[in-house]
């Protein structure tokens, strides 16, 4: 059985959105405790919506990418950049922070 | 932004450290220096495959107290235990060393911290020396230094020395101040001297009740967010003379309460010693029954 290497896992994505959050004062929602993770998002010049996650628990790669998918059918963000540390949550509270941070954008009620 | 409208007790513990910047000071009226979006993040941890956050842990800036200037720092528990890193410390001195510039009307802190980040070892310990230095030269400016604990993880080891050099303390029952935490003093001297899973010995050695009664803390409130404003309102009155007589007063008491504790293995025995009826049922007491039992004490130290 091979080791996971230890240490954080950077992991980029982007998405197309076409829901533009126009110009906003950076939202910060969570916490960096065990099983939570912080989102800040912040107003982006690139018309997609970009993910840029810290976490300490390597190789679920395809896991955040699902998630994050997910959070973006659902809310269409363009020009958003999503930057995300992470201390080992579950998919579900990863959801419920996004969804509390992108409920915190003015004017865009999902 | 409908804090006026809620009906019930918000608990100080549960919530975030920027959620009490939003509950304790006035509306709207924290501006944040170095906010997360800055990424002023810690240097060490990353080396270690430790996630860092944004604001390293703790939030500062100026607020209104009742319509009054004051600087503020908010430390999160739940990030590192509140530990104190590099970066944390360095935000601390920088709102402190501000202060003696701008000279607000008083300088808040609401503590909730294990002491030093152990990860980052000997900077974390110059950080908290760093921290207390700059704490009293604000004081020594007039400016007084005010003290919230109520947070989950308490406040202790260096955040529990810095807590102590400062004008004023607030509590509330759930609050925890010390400096050695439970766990370490049963990591070193055994657990038949301290059982850190003995929630009732760990609290009424180190909680809000028990600070409050021996007089380390000055006022004591329940667990709402709405007490610890009213309390922070009444202590931007209470700076101290940081003079030489307060410093021997401070260590004639000290003296005395070593003398008290001799023998005395429960902090119910020391609060029978030191006068105060029925100790054996002040764990069960609310904030104000407990104040009753220390009358006139209010603000006053």
């Amino acid at each position: 059985m091979s080791t996971p290497t230890p240490g954080l896992e950077t992991l980029d994505f982007e998405f197309p959105g076409s829901k533009s959050a126009g110009s906003f004062a950076p939202i910060l929602v969570g916490v960096v405790g065990s099983g939570n993770l912080e989102v800040l998002l912040e107003p982006a010049q690139a018309a997609a919506c970009r993910f840029h996650v810290q976490t300490s628990a390597r190789g679920f790669g395809a896991i955040w990418e699902a998630v994050l998918r997910d959070f973006q059918q659902r809310h269409d963000l363009a020009a958003v950049q999503v930057s995300i540390n992470d201390m080992g949550a579950t998919p579900a509270v990863v959801s419920l922070r996004l969804s509390q941070a992108a409920a915190e954008i003015p004017g865009m009620k999902p | 932004m409908t804090r006026h409208a809620l009906p019930s007790r918000i608990s100080y513990a549960e919530c975030t450290a920027r959620e009490r910047l939003d509950q304790v000071f006035d509306e709207d009226s924290f501006h944040e220096w170095l906010p997360p979006a800055q990424r002023v993040t810690s240097p060490h941890l990353a080396q270690l495959g430790v996630p860092v956050s944004f604001d390293d842990g703790v939030a500062i800036g100026r607020a209104r107290l009742d319509g009054r200037d004051v600087f503020v720092a908010a430390q999160e528990g739940a990030f590192m235990g509140g530990g104190v890193g590099e970066i944390h410390g360095a935000k601390l001195v920088g709102l402190l060393r501000r202060a003696l510039r701008d000279r607000p009307e008083a300088v808040l802190l609401l503590a909730e911290s294990g002491g030093v980040r152990l990860h980052e070892a000997n900077a974390g310990l110059i950080a908290v020396s760093e921290v207390m230095r700059a704490l009293l030269d604000v004081r020594a400016a007039g400016i007084p230094v005010i003290v919230l604990i109520g947070g989950a993880y308490g406040c202790f080891g260096g955040m529990g020395i810095v807590a102590r050099c400062a004008d004023h303390i607030v509590m509330s029952d759930v609050g925890r101040l010390a400096m050695s935490g439970p766990e370490v003093i049963e990591a070193s001297h055994g657990v038949e001297e301290f059982d850190s899973r003995d929630r009732a010995l760990v609290w009424r050695t180190t909680g809000g009740k028990h600070r409050y009664l021996m007089g380390d803390c000055d006022q004591l409130v329940d667990d709402d967010v709405a007490e610890f404003r009213a309390a922070a309102i009444r202590a931007l009155s209470a700076a101290r003379a940081m003079t030489l007589a307060a410093l021997e007063a401070e260590h004639a008491l000290l003296a005395k309460r070593l003398r008290d504790a001799q023998g005395a293995t429960d902090a119910i025995a020391l609060w029978q010693r030191i006068g105060i009826e029925k100790s054996n049922s002040v764990p069960e007491l609310n904030a104000s029954q407990v104040r009753a039992l220390r009358p006139g004490q209010e603000v006053a130290r």
